[in-house]
Order: C-alpha cells, then structure tokens, then sequence
C-alpha cells in the first residue's frame, strides 16, 4: 500500500479580487521514496504540503477528493484525530531555521516537546532520546546544544536541529519545504545527506519541495512538476531528460551545464495555454 | 498578470488614475494617491470619522448661522433648562447660556487648537529628527538626548508646569501641548532620515553637488511627510483630550469662552441634579476624538501595508 | 572569552554586563539633570517674583534684597541651577506654600493614596486586557476582535475626566452602587493608623473592615476608571505583538509536531511577547500616575495629582516643580526597570 494517496486537491483563498486558487486539482502518492515537487515560487508546491498537514488556516480553504494516509483519508478526521497524526505520522521540515524555531525557547525544550507530545514519558527519558537524535543528525557535544537557544546555533546547525524535532517522534512521512535554500552552500550537501540517511534508515516517505530542478533530480527517485497549482509533468529523475513538457524543458534549457555549455541561456517563455491543461496524475 | 493595454481614445479620468504606466512623475503621485483614496473609501469607519470631521469643519465654518442663540448671552431667567427645553435643544447652563450654541462656537476651539499644535509640533519634530539624523555625531547625539529628556516627562504633568509658568490661556495651552508633542516627531524623522540618508539616490544627488540643505529641504523632508501625517492624525485625538483636560482645570480657555473641556468643569458642580450641562460637551469631545482616531486607523492601514488583513 | 575578542584594546576589559549597566546608568543620570532643569527653567520663567512670596508683599526693601541675596538669586543662572540640583539630591524641593510644609513631605504623604489607585488599575487592566487582547488576535475578525476593537477605540477617544463624571453620576448619583468622593466616607476618616498610607491595607492591618469596606467601595470607581484605560491600551498592543508572532514561522513548526492550538497560543506565542508586555505594561502604569491627575480631581483624591494642581492654582511653585520631579522620576524608573527585565527574560539580549 502507498503511505500517501492525494487525488484531487484543490487549495482555495478568498481575496477581495475573488478567488485565489493555489492549487488545483492535484493527484500523487507516495511510497517509501523520496518524491521531489519542483516548481517556481507561486506554483502552489509549499501549499500542497502544507495541505496534506491540513495546516491552511481558514479563510484559505482545502478540497480533496481523499488524501489517504495508509488508507484512512485525513480529509474525514476531526483537528484532535489530526493533531495525532501530526508529528507522530507526518512531519515537516521548513525553509529557514532562523525562523522556525521559537526564539525564547531552550533547542533542548523544544526537541523533547516534540517527543513527549506523543510519547507518554517523562523529562530524563525525552531529554536521553533528544541527545540520541542530535547525535544521530551529527551533533556533537549534544548536551551543551540542548541548553543553547536557536540565535546562538548557525543555519546549518539549526538545520539539523530542526531535523532532529522533526524526526523524533518517527514519523512515516517527512515533507521538507526548501530545506537548503536558506543555508551557505558550504553545508546544504551535508544536511541533505543527514536527512537522506535518516529518512532510507527508517524506511520512511520524503517529499522535497523545492525550486532547483538540479537538486531535486540528483536527490529523488521521482519528480513532479508544478506549474500555477497544476502538476504539469510526471517522471522518473534519472529521465529527467526525456521530459516531455514545454516548461520542464525549459526549465532544463535555463541551466547552465557544464558538459554542454551555451553562449547564451534560454529564457523561460511561458505559454498561457499551460495554465488550462488539466494536472497530470502523479498516482500510482 | 495579463497584461491590458489601455486604449488611449476611450481613456476616462478614471482610467488615466487608475494605470499601470503613469507617464510623468505627477502622473504617478496623482495615481497613487487616488488608489490610496479608493482604500480608504472601502473601509468604512474611517469613512465615518472622515465625514464627521467634514462636519465639524462645516459646523465651524457657519457656525454664526447655524447657532440658534448667541453663546455668550445671559439670560438668568432661563438657568439650567433641561435637554430638550422649548427653543434650547441641549438645555442651558448655569448662566442661562444656550449649550447648544456654545458647541457650536466650541468647536471653533477646538479646530483651532488642533490645527495649531499639528502645525507646530510636527514642523519642529522634523526639524530637530531631519538634523540629527542627517548631521549625526554630536549634534545627534545632544538633540536626541534633549528628545529623550522630553519623552521622560509625563506629558500632562509637563504641559500643567509650562501653563503654570506661561500663564492660562488658549495660546500658551497651545504652546504647552506643542512642547510636550514634538518629541515622537522627532524620533519618527530622524529614523527616516537615517534610512533616506544611507540610500543610493542621496549619494548621486551629492556627487551632483547640492549642499545639505537642499537635500534636507528638497529630498529628505518630502519623503518623511507622509509618515509624519499619519502619526499626526492619530495623535489629534490625544490632542483634543489633552487641551480639554487643560480646560477642564481651567488652564486653557478662560471663561466664558465656549472651550467643551471648560463647559464640563462648569457643569461639574450640578452633575448629580442637572446631567446634561457636563455630559452634552463631553459627548461633542468623545466624538471628534473617535473621528480622528476612526481615519487615523484607516490612513495607517492604507498607507502602511504590513498591518493588512490577509 | 574575554581576551579573545579584545583585539589588542588597551583599557582594561570589563564585563559586558558591568559596560552596558554603566552606559544604562549614563544615559539616566543624563536624562535626569535634564529632566531637573527643564523643571528649573519652568521656575524661573515664572512670573511670580519668588521672593516676594517669602518675604510678603509689604515687605521693606532691605529684607526684600536680603531675601534675594539669601536665595541666591543674585548668582548667574547656572550656578542657581547648582544650588537647585544640590537641594533636589538631598531630597529638598523647598516649602509649599499653601500648606506650609516641606514639599517632599507633602509628596510622602499624598503619593500613597495615588499609588493605590494607579497600582489597582493596572491590575484591572492586566487581568482584563491581556486574555482581551489574545483573544482578538487568535479570533481576528471574529466578533469578540470587533469587542475589543469598540473598547479600545472608546478608551482613546474619551475624556478620563468625563468619563470620571458619568460614572459618578450613574453608580454613586442614580444608582447609589459605590461610595462617592474621597477615599473613605466623612465619619471613617483618619480611623486607622497610618502604616502604608493605603488605605486598603492599612484598614486590613488595623482589622477594621468596616473601614475596609467603605474605602473599597470609594476606590472600586476611580480604579475600575483608570483600569479601563489601561485596559483599552493594554488589549490593544497585545493584539498588535500577537498577530506579529501567529504569523511567525515557529507557530507553524508548533502546529506540525501536534500541538493543540491552545498551546501553540499560550506555550510558545504568548512567551515570545512576554517582554514586549511587560514594557507595555509599564508604559500604562506610568500612564495611569499622569491620568490620575485629572481622575483624582473628578474623586477628590487626595493623591499627587491633586496635590500638583492644587498647587498649580495656587501658584505654588516649589509644590508643582516637585511634583512634576517626582513623577518623571517614577518614568524614569519604570524605563529602567523594563530594560533591566527585557536584560534578564530575553536571551536574544543577554
């Protein structure tokens, strides 16, 4: 059985010029794989996670045909039946660590919240699991960093930290929403390996949100790709290069590559037509 | 993002404010400031203060015509005529003055008052803030001690020293309530100086060769203002309050000028037995005070976009 | 970790603890000789001869000039600001005179009765304002957003003194619910022993309730009045910082472990206001002192507001210009005060 089953979701928001709609009608699962979304900013890809969490704050609406996680549909759950699921099940990774993670609150704290609100347990055993998971994202000297607060780690430490919250509780599923894009380069391949490592330990379902086709085709089994809310092609990443749609290729062409270089970059030119051709089905 | 191209022939008043590609720098100025005008139009409360302040101007402008009685005069037969009284729609006061009449002549006062000290205090906010800002060094440092030095005092307790040293009257409560009001200004324009000062078209003005004050006058002032007005907006309300409350103690307007903060100290002695003397100013106050604070709402959120609603 | 990032600086390095509480007491020191001659200019622009308030009017000529010499009015003006700065730091502000006493005396005196009320303000606004203003945030839009929007509104626009009059007039003149002007009633005056010189406590030390009661039902009005001042303000800015943290990233990371929406509002939001509302709510409380000047007036409260426009009226200058000392001090204080807290409870500021 898939982890996740999304058909036909649609992210709606009222603004006073009618509605916005950010994604729609999009349809994909995931197995146990690391399944990428690549699309530029606006194309509805961070919304589709945030979806799946059910985190879109009302006046924004979600709609589903069903989003089955291991065949309940998280559609029909109450907010309780979603808190558990939350966390524990599906668990999300986000852009800038700066950001969030809570300023005045202790990194130790917060990682051992994390765990204890879906582990009955007290202090010393989630203090023991929240050093045994810093050590597994390649923290050294773990107990001093448990005291620290977030301004006093750098980005690729809060990175791991923020990973270590994450991953805690053992979630099935990890969405990680630009996880790199805020680092120095120095240190992306290494929290994306620290990731990596984790998430094909557990046997876990990544989804990579992201803007960087290269990345995304380097680091994932599978890719789709967004365009205005709408998944407008589907492949393999090691086929990357058969793709098929306009804008995947040129996507492709805007890249500078270095086995065949060009005097000058393709400019994305994008076709008003693209926006009405209906979502490609990334179900399996 | 489609992209209109607008006819040029069937171009209406509303369209040419209304565009994308303003033509000449007033073109644009008009342009936003018309888009701003439809925002503020949407949000009806500051609608709702916009036009009671419309009235109030109104009312002061004729308020000759539209007193029914003259507010000065006495009449001690007819003392303390309840609300509603034959030919004294809101009563009379201890003197037999009509109440209704002397609001009327009261809000002359008021605007006045008003519009005084948000000539004053701001103007001498920017000057000191645009100073500071734009000399740094020790003239900052000395000009922003004296600002915090005026931002320590309690500002009623300052502007009742400086009436008590000035001496009561509607002029120096003026005064007073200016000198306790520029501090904020300053602070507000010295930290938009800042920012204006460090930005990349300063320093290409300069290497074309204007002096400070040019730059002060011509660039720096221009680009405060619209900051400096919604603040002013919102601080009228604590204005109109703070000159009634200079009233009220008999610091400001001397009798029998029509001042509404007076009125209510007058009214105060008959409170319990006859209500309405104090009650019927301290409504005409709260109400202007609501219509400034209503647009002043309105203005920041027009004007200062991170507070809109998502 | 000192010695590392000296970077070969001569003066001896003192902790960053020690630099910035000198630099803290710096500015203070400075703001304060400000504060004390902006009210010293305030005294001699007066036009009240000051002599001729001590000798009398008919006074001769040669008391008049000892008087003058003897004041010292003879020195140049930045010396007769020495002589003021050097009473002022032993705690003189000369006589009143209208009651004939040392001024900081009379202040010892009065300053309770505004403590108490400014003190049981706040609290009224604390209790109130921050669960109002919370509430407003997470329900934005909602109906109890527009509530809080209304009260707030109101508490700006409204005249404290005005409202102070209504109040009367509708719980003590029609109503009958709460004791009139005054601390206590006529016949209970000067019953209990002065301890803290407020009243609610002194009663309750002295075990009299009955007088207890009486002074509770005069101060529940003027209280409840500047509370809802506070109030107004109070809910306002909580709204305001709340809204900043909900739209903040971490609120999301809380609501992706699982949290319940309420302790994702009151673990992690609220903590990251705590500081802004402390400062906030110093700010009100430093706001009430001065509302109480008028409030004080409408209740006859014998407090330090009164005290100040008594004075004012009657041209008692020592008693206005230690007055207006006092109370920029207390701002002062309470500025430091905040600082010093935002030091201890941020660890972004540490």
């Amino acid at each position: 059985m898939n982890l996740l089953d999304v058909e036909d979701l649609w992210v709606r928001f009222p603004t006073s010029s009618g509605m916005f709609e950010a994604v729609r009608g999009v349809s994909f699962s995931l197995g146990r794989e690391r399944l990428g979304i690549v699309g530029e900013s606006g194309s509805g890809k961070s919304m589709t996670g945030r979806a799946i969490l059910r985190l879109i704050r009302p006046p924004g609406q979600v709609d589903a045909e069903r989003i089955d996680l291991e065949g309940t549909n998280l559609m029909q759950m109450s907010e309780k039946e979603m808190r558990d699921v939350r966390g524990s099940q599906i668990s999300m990774v986000m852009q800038d660590p700066k950001f969030s993670l809570n300023p005045v609150m202790t990194v130790g704290d917060q990682i051992m919240e994390a765990y204890q609100l879906h582990n009955k347990t007290n202090r010393r055993e989630a203090k023991a699991r929240a050093i045994e998971m810093l050590e597994a994202v390649s923290i050294r000297d773990a107990e001093r960093v448990l005291r620290a607060y977030p301004h006093e780690m750098s980005g690729g430490m809060g990175q791991r930290i923020m990973i270590a919250m994450m991953m805690i509780p053992n979630p099935k599923i990890l969405i990680a929403d630009e996880p790199t894009s805020a680092l120095d380069v120095s240190v992306q391949g290494q929290v994306l390996r620290i990731m990596d490592k984790l998430v094909q330990d557990r046997g876990m379902g990544l989804i990579f949100i992201s803007h960087d086709l290269n990345l995304v085709a380097d680091f994932c089994d599978r890719v789709l790709i967004m365009y205005a809310g709408r998944i407008v092609e589907v492949c393999q990443a090691d086929r990357l290069h058969e793709a098929t749609h306009p804008y995947t290729r040129g996507l492709l062409n805007s890249l500078p590559r270095l086995d065949a270089p060009k005097d000058r970059l393709e400019a994305l030119v994008r076709d008003p037509d693209w926006r009405h051709q209906p979502s490609v089905s990334g179900l399996k | 993002m489609t992209d209109t191209t607008p006819t040029p022939e069937s171009q209406s008043l509303r369209d040419w404010l209304l565009t994308d590609t303003p033509t000449s720098r007033r073109h644009a100025k008009f342009a936003s400031f018309y888009k701003g005008w439809l925002r503020l139009r949407s949000n009806h409360m500051a609608m709702f203060g916009f036009a009671i302040l419309i009235g109030l101007l109104f009312v002061a402008a004729f308020a000759p015509w539209l007193a029914p009685h003259d507010p000065y005069y006495q009449e001690l037969s007819n003392r303390l005529l309840p609300i509603w009284s034959e030919g004294h729609v809101f009563g009379t006061d201890s003197l037999g003055r009509d109440i209704l009449s002397r609001l009327i002549y009261g809000s002359r006062i008021t605007l006045y008052i008003v519009t005084l000290v948000a000539m004053i205090a701001p103007v001498a906010g920017l000057l000191v803030g645009t100073i500071a800002g734009y000399a740094g060094g020790w003239t900052d440092v000395i000009l922003m001690r004296i600002t915090d030095i005026f931002l320590a005092f309690p500002k009623l307790v300052l502007a009742l020293a400086f009436v008590a040293a000035l001496g009561a009257g509607i002029e120096n409560a003026v005064l007073a309530i200016s000198l306790t009001a520029w501090p904020p200004y300053a602070r507000l324009a010295r930290a938009e100086t800042l920012t204006i000062r460090s930005s990349d078209f300063i320093s290409a003005i300069k290497l074309q060769g204007a002096g400070p004050i040019r730059i002060i006058t011509r660039h720096i002032w221009p680009l405060c203002i619209s900051s400096l007005i919604i603040r002013v907006t919102l601080d009228m309300a604590g204005i109109i309050l703070t000159a009634a409350g200079l009233g009220f103690l008999g610091l400001g307007a001397q009798p029998p000028s029509p001042e509404w903060g007076a009125m209510i100290s007058e009214g105060r002695r008959f409170i319990l037995d006859h209500w309405w003397v104090a009650t019927v100013p301290g409504l005409a106050i709260f109400t202007v005070s609501l219509a400034f604070n209503l647009l002043g709402d309105g203005l920041r959120d027009v004007l200062d976009p991170k507070d809109e609603k998502s | 970790m000192a010695e590392k990032n000296g970077k070969g600086r001569a003066a001896p390095a003192l902790p960053r603890w020690a630099n910035t509480t000198l630099s803290t007491l710096g500015s203070v020191a400075v703001t304060m000789l400000g504060l004390l001659f902006v009210t010293f200019i305030i005294g001699r622009v007066m036009p009240i001869d000051p002599v001729l308030a001590v000798v009398g009017e008919r006074a001769s000529q040669e008391t008049y000039d000892a008087a003058f010499e003897a004041m010292g009015l003879d020195k140049p003006l930045l010396v007769q600001f020495g002589y003021y700065l050097w009473d002022v730091l032993h705690g003189d502000f000369g006589n009143s005179l209208l009651t004939a006493h040392p001024v900081s005396e009379d202040i010892k005196r009065v300053f309770p009765a505004t403590f108490e009320l400014a003190t049981l303000g706040t609290i009224f606004g604390i209790f109130f304002g921050v669960p109002l203003g919370v509430m407003a945030a997470v329900r934005r839009g909602s109906w109890i957003d527009q509530v809080a929007r209304v009260v707030a509104l109101v508490g700006y626009s409204m005249p404290i003194f005005w409202l102070g009059l209504m109040g009367l007039l509708v719980f003590y003149g029609i109503l009958g619910w709460v004791g009139g002007p005054g601390r206590v009633s006529i016949f209970y005056e000067d019953m209990v022993p002065v301890v803290t010189g407020m009243i609610l406590i002194d009663s309750a030390l002295d075990g009299n309730w009955t007088v207890f009661k009486d002074a509770f039902s005069h101060l529940i009005l003027p209280a409840s009045l500047l509370g809802y001042y506070s109030l107004a303000y109070i809910s306002r800015m909580t709204r305001s910082f709340m809204l900043e943290q909900l739209s903040a990233e971490y609120i999301i990371t809380a609501r992706v472990k699982g949290m319940s929406e309420r302790a994702v509002i009151w673990r992690h939001c609220f903590r990251n206001i705590r500081v802004q509302l402390i400062t906030v709510i110093a700010l009100s409380y430093a706001n009430l002192l001065e509302g109480s000047v008028l409030t004080e007036i409408i209740f006859s409260w014998p407090g330090i507001g009164s005290y100040i426009t008594t004075a004012l009226l009657s041209a008692d200058m020592n008693a206005v210009l230690g007055g207006t000392v006092v109370v920029g001090l207390i701002f002062i204080l309470l500025n430091i005060f905040c600082d010093l807290l935002y030091k201890v409870l941020d660890p972004r500021a540490r």
